[in-house]
């Protein structure tokens, strides 16, 4: 048995030296995951809003549904994809299964839950301090929930974080639409899966530390990017 | 001027999500020649598909796109038509599959063997036997723990026939010291390794498996452990997205002399893992 150090630098070392099967599976990881994310935010961002800012019959239905869907299950997730984009199923005739749009759709399925729920509740905190004023002035429910979501956008920052880790590690879910092919739809956590089950399980865990690594530079960036807003902000 | 911000702010989010689309993209599924292979862990994991598809992929331009599962599953894909060509190892339900019109055809295409792996301790006094149904008979009799797939693959299915040979009842004792895993092969031997538990394998995987531990082969030799893949092109008759035609490609090239050759060649630390046997001139 190779010793984990060894393992774990040979896993680094490939990425240093520009190893192309690594940064094409890093690459598509990233890929489908930021797609996923960023599409769940322009649906979760002003759907939490609405439901924050706003009061309508069976708003606290929503609310409580928006909340147990940030726990749906990746596998089955996967299965309705697989189930919907097989040729057998409705979307069949889109040719999507087992390409990085189905992994995409299955992740922001995921995805979209959290941010909406926790949107939600970021916005309905920030409108209980704002409602007297936007009713002072008579701003409309369209600039409202703008002015919400902007003033709010540091906080929506962390939301978005929040989908994307929980994209970033998913494997039930991208390994039933993806179907883990070579070169076509492998990412970290489908090979950490594969090597896993071959026995690997230095270079499974070493591919573990290296995917930690890219959600804390992603982490990273967004916050230096958030920094750099905010001074620029009070320059 | 809230809404402008905010607009400006969604159209980067917009603009940010086509990049990650579209850029880096290696692959665009529109305009090459692939097929979809629906097979098992066992011809992944032990590495002969990466033997055998750039080899085949040089001669004919047709690019090879496995998805990887047990035989089951792969048979239930292939049959909701997510699949050019299905390549498994489970015999019964592979003559059912063409039966039931969803196959066009079934080749032999290659063999190798089941083996029963266990601990050094061996609590069941089988070690060295070539004997499947006496060690399993052993195995019940010692409550030795026992690690199954139990997910329906087709070693599954060859372990469970095994069993019903030795006239034990495996259901009685699930959960007892037979241990049903529902994973894949390589994720029983990980499990079953680390609870002293015997397993039954294919030899390819346990060969190339990485994470052997203490672990040697207890049982093998058997005529009753002989594990036979076949290849069968998924019928366009019934399921009209099938590239009948790369997936002939493929599958001719597979029983072809050559391909049978390239099967023959596959090693592992010097062990041939995979036995080419489909009829010459098929």
């Amino acid at each position: 048995m190779q010793d984990f150090a060894t393992t774990l630098w040979n896993a680094v070392g490939l990425i240093l030296l520009g190893d192309a099967d690594l940064i094409e599976i890093i690459a598509l990881s990233l890929r489908v995951t930021l797609s996923a994310v960023v599409i769940a935010c322009l649906i979760g961002l002003p759907l939490g809003a609405l439901v924050g800012a706003f009061r309508f019959p069976g708003r606290g239905v929503v609310t409580v549904l928006l909340n147990a869907l940030m726990g749906l299950p990746p596998v089955v997730v996967g299965l309705v994809v697989y189930l919907m984009l097989s040729a057998a199923g409705p979307l069949g005739p889109l040719r999507l299964l087992y390409t990085p749009t189905a992994m995409i759709i299955a992740q922001t399925i995921l995805v979209t839950p959290i941010v909406a729920a926790l949107t939600r509740q970021v916005i309905e905190d920030l409108h209980s301090e704002y409602a007297e004023q936007f009713a002072s002035l008579g701003v409309g429910p369209l600039d409202r929930v703008a002015a919400l979501l902007w003033d709010a956008r540091y906080s929506l920052l962390t939301v978005a974080l929040a989908g994307f880790g929980r994209a970033v590690a998913e494997v039930g879910a991208v390994i039933i639409v993806g179907g883990n092919i070579n070169h076509v739809t492998r990412v970290m956590t489908t090979t950490i899966a594969l090597e896993t089950s071959k026995g690997n399980l230095e270079l499974a865990l070493a591919l573990g530390v290296v995917l930690l690594a890219i959600a804390v530079i992603v982490n990273a960036a967004v916050m230096a990017l958030r920094a750099s807003a905010v001074r620029s902000a009070y320059a | 001027m809230f809404r402008r911000q905010f607009l400006s702010l969604a159209l980067a989010g917009t603009l940010a999500a086509t990049l990650a689309a579209g850029g880096s993209a290696p692959v665009s599924a529109a305009d090459e020649k692939f097929i979809i292979v629906q097979s098992t862990t066992s011809t992944q994991n032990s590495g002969l598909f990466d033997h055998l598809l750039p080899i085949f992929k040089d001669k004919t331009g047709i690019e090879v796109r496995v998805v990887a599962v047990g035989t089951g599953q792969a048979i239930r894909n292939a049959a909701n038509g997510d699949g050019d060509v299905l390549f498994v190892h489970a015999r019964p339900a592979e003559e059912k599959f063409v039966a039931a019109g969803d196959g066009v055809k079934r080749h032999d295409v290659m063999y190798n063997d089941f083996v029963i792996v266990g601990p050094p301790s061996d609590p069941a006094g089988i070690a060295g036997s070539s004997d499947v149904v006496d060690a399993l008979t052993r195995i019940a009799a010692a409550k030795a723990p026992f690690a199954s797939r139990g997910d329906d693959s087709g070693t599954n299915k060859a372990e469970l026939r095994l069993w019903k040979e030795a006239g034990i009842d495996i259901g009685a004792a699930s959960g007892d010291w037979y241990r049903e895993t529902g994973s894949g092969m390589g994720a029983t031997l990980n499990t079953g390794t680390g609870m002293g538990a015997y397993i039954m394998t294919d030899r390819a995987t346990w060969i190339a498996f990485g994470n052997k531990g203490d672990y040697t082969i207890a049982v093998e030799g058997d005529n009753r452990m002989f594990n036979q893949y076949g290849i069968i092109l998924v019928n366009a008759e019934k399921h009209s997205n099938v590239k009948s035609e790369l997936g002939q490609t493929f599958v001719d090239w597979v029983i072809s002399e050559e391909g049978q050759a390239a099967i023959a060649n596959y090693k592992v630390d010097g062990q041939q893992l995979f036995f080419p046997n489909a009829p010459a001139g098929s």
